[in-house]
């Protein structure tokens, strides 16, 4: 088994810019830090544009980190890499994107599609084993090992959506950052798909960087919570500390901003609007405040004590 | 019938399949929808039931390995001279479909918004590019447009984001950028196909409140087509329930969520999360979606139904009328059959539901 008090991910003052010319630079990720434990699950949630895919982009290294440090499972992996840390960085780590459109090969058969990583890892010892694999993996996503030789476009959005997924699982990777890898999903697939993540994750102790907008869903599957705005993490904490005692205005302007399936009440409602730019905040001035347990608040020690008075 | 009461699209009897190389798929099976003027229909329904399909059909965009079997999307407008006009949408020339009606007359987000944008073109062009086409603007006036929509949508520094490709944006700025396209064209209807998958709750509840100010300022009618049951309670005057190729139960949005009848929608109702679930393992209805490879025989939906009656297995069940606006399809509702309850969990959940909403009522 695992050592669970060693993290599988550290991820250090992570900084993500992106210099678009004309002297423009997207400052996508600002000095990002946490870490994960070894069968945990990791929620990370934000505002659309507040750098959730680009932290997943980055620590899965299909961006080059402009600065920070992200370790995983002992190997530094944001630099420039050993031949060592990438072997250990494609065995271990995977990742379900948010667009499965743009992310499945449109030429390849689904089969193949879920099959690749097994095939550049031999992951089997006969083509039979192969196909076997992915017809079981097809089944649990709530496919039919009939769909095993349809192209991508030949799928329903949600259908595609449990491809990407297939095709992270059948990997049996320890870390899988799942990025809205159930948006497309109506909710009972999608308590199918997180169960099942769960199982895996039971049975494996494999742990999830899960990037997601449903917040009932990020509640009920994660351990510990990170929200993000503009590129920082604003909060962070047990899923208990942020969802009973939300600190920061975003967290608080988001958490009241959860719709509720009631026609009568979402007609009527009314939430906390917060605005960065009039709000007086400058969260580069912030330092994380820690509040108790594993809770954590951006912001001056003056701004934290004020937000908690409320 | 009064104005508001106008049905501007009629969907009939809709039945497509597609040919496949294990074999012919029958993906939409006999599908009747309508839309009235300025108003919202929300579909939800099961993953792969075939919303997007039956959407696509209506905007002459079907995968060349599709056949339509049968049906019509009678379509009715005002044209140039002022005369209503009432076209089969699905007759109608591809090329005048392309130049009269689709993205000017009805406007529609696709799911994935990736595959409707151009990966070489600078989203800035991407927006005006239609305002050219189809509305003849200047340059100036069109870009002044598109800023203007870029900000309604909440795109900070638009401006600055004009000259971004669209994979420098994030999945929600793409899905907004696609929104903002789709309302650039005025039209009479807007198709939203699962519009705000990437969108944050605050940024959701903002695109919504827009396209419902449009609403009521040039009588838009939008249809949604989307698995979250929130957005649904928000935004929809009727809502469609779909299961494998056919609605199963339409009513308007208090009858679904308060007084649903098909046992599917009972399934997705307790499936549905809340900030208190914290069992074990979530409730999913039980068994698989059907493969439409295989034709299904009477009910699709009785392997997984708890309730089935014998009959299900032999004959599908017609739409049996509830209200004057509520139908449901299933033999549960016919005269000689048992009364059944709601399992008691959701009935529990529809209870307070209820009270929740009295105090509105
Ligand atoms: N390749 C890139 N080049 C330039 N800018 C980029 C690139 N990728 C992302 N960005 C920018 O970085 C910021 C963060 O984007 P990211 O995709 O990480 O957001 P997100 O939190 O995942 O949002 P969403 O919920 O909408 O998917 C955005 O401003 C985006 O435009
Ligand atoms: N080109 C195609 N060839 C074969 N089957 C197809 C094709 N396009 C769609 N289908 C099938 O038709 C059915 C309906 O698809 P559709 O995209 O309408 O589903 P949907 O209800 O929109 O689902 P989702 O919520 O997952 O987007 C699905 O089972 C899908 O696999
Ligand atoms: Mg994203
Ligand atoms: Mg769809």
């Amino acid at each position: 088994m695992t050592d669970r008090s060693t993290p599988i991910l550290q991820v250090e003052n992570l900084q993500q810019h992106f210099p678009m010319g004309h002297g423009y630079t997207v400052k996508a990720v600002n000095g990002v830090s946490f870490e994960i434990y070894p069968g945990e699950t990791y929620g990370l949630v934000g505002e659309s544009g507040s750098g959730k895919t680009t932290i997943g982009r980055s620590i899965i290294r299909l961006y080059n980190p402009t600065g920070g440090r992200v370790r995983f499972l002992g190997q530094d992996i944001s630099g420039k890499m050993s031949r060592g840390a990438r072997a250990v960085l494609r065995k271990n780590m995977q990742m379900i994107f948010q667009d499965p459109m743009a992310s499945l090969n449109p030429r390849k058969k689904v089969a193949d599609i879920i099959g690749e990583g097994l095939d550049i890892q031999k992951r089997f010892s006969s083509r039979s084993e192969r196909e076997e694999m992915i017809a079981a993996m097809l089944k649990k996503v709530g496919l039919s090992p009939e769909h095993a030789a349809r192209y991508p476009h030949q799928f329903s959005g949600g259908q595609r959506q449990r491809v990407g997924i297939a095709r992270a699982l059948i990997m049996n990777p320890q870390l899988i950052i799942a990025d809205e890898c159930i948006s497309a999903l109506d909710v009972s697939i999608q308590a199918q798909v997180v169960n099942l993540m769960k199982d895996i994750q039971q049975e494996t102790g494999c742990a999830y960087l899960f990037i997601a907008h449903d917040l009932s869903m990020v509640k009920y599957i994660s351990d510990r919570i990170g929200v993000l705005h503009l590129g920082y993490l604003v909060e962070s904490g047990t899923k208990e500390e942020i969802f009973s005692n939300p600190i920061h205005p975003y967290t608080r302007s988001l958490l009241s901003a959860i719709p509720r399936p009631n026609p009568e009440i979402e007609k009527h409602r009314r939430s906390v609007q917060y605005d960065y730019a009039s709000s007086g905040i400058r969260y580069d001035q912030g330092t994380p405040q820690h509040v108790g347990g594993t809770h954590r608040v951006l912001g001056t020690r003056e701004e934290v004590e004020r937000w908690r008075e409320k | 019938m009064s104005e508001e009461m106008k049905t501007i699209l009629d969907i009939k009897d809709l039945d497509i399949s597609f040919k496949t190389s294990a074999g012919t798929v029958h993906a939409i099976r006999g599908v009747n929808l309508n839309l009235c003027k300025g108003e919202t229909v929300a579909i939800v329904g099961e993953s792969g039931s075939g919303k997007s399909v039956t959407m696509k059909a209506a905007m002459g965009l079907l995968d060349s390995n599709a056949v339509i079997n049968s049906g019509e999307i009678l379509y009715t407008y005002t044209d140039e001279s002022g005369q209503e006009q009432t076209a089969d949408l699905l007759k109608m020339p591809k090329k005048q479909l392309r130049q009269q009606i689709n993205g000017q007359r009805i406007a529609m987000v696709f799911q994935d918004p990736m595959t409707s944008l151009d990966p070489t073109m600078t989203i800035g062009k991407q927006i005006m590019e239609g305002m050219f086409l189809h509305k003849h603007m200047g340059k100036e006036e069109a870009r002044k447009r598109a800023l203007e929509l870029l900000e309604l949508v909440g795109i900070p520094d638009a401006e600055k984001r004009f000259r971004n490709y669209p994979h420098q944006l994030s999945g929600g700025m793409r899905q907004r950028v696609v929104i903002a396209i789709a309302l650039s064209a005025d039209p009479d209807i807007l198709i939203c196909d699962e519009p705000t998958t990437a969108l944050d709750v605050t940024i959701q509840a903002r695109i919504l409140d827009l396209i419902m100010d449009i609403q009521k300022k040039m009588g838009l009618s939008v249809i949604y087509i989307t698995h979250d049951l929130g957005v649904v309670a928000k935004v929809a005057d009727y809502v469609d329930v779909m299961y494998a190729g056919k609605i199963v139960e339409v009513g308007n949005v208090n009858e679904i969520f308060f007084a649903p009848c098909h046992p599917y929608t009972w399934g997705l109702l307790s499936a549905m999360p809340d900030l208190d679930t914290d069992d074990e393992r979530l409730f999913s209805i039980p068994g698989s979606p059907p493969n439409l490879l295989h034709e299904p025989k009477g009910d699709a939906f009785a392997a997984r139904n708890q309730f089935a009656l014998v009959i299900d297995e032999k004959a599908e069940p017609p739409m049996f009328q509830v209200s004057r606006t509520h139908w449901a399809a299933t033999w549960l509702l016919h005269p000689d059959a048992p009364k059944v309850q709601p399992p008691p969990e959701l009935e529990a959940m529809l209870a307070r539901a209820r009270k929740e909403a009295e105090k509105y009522l």
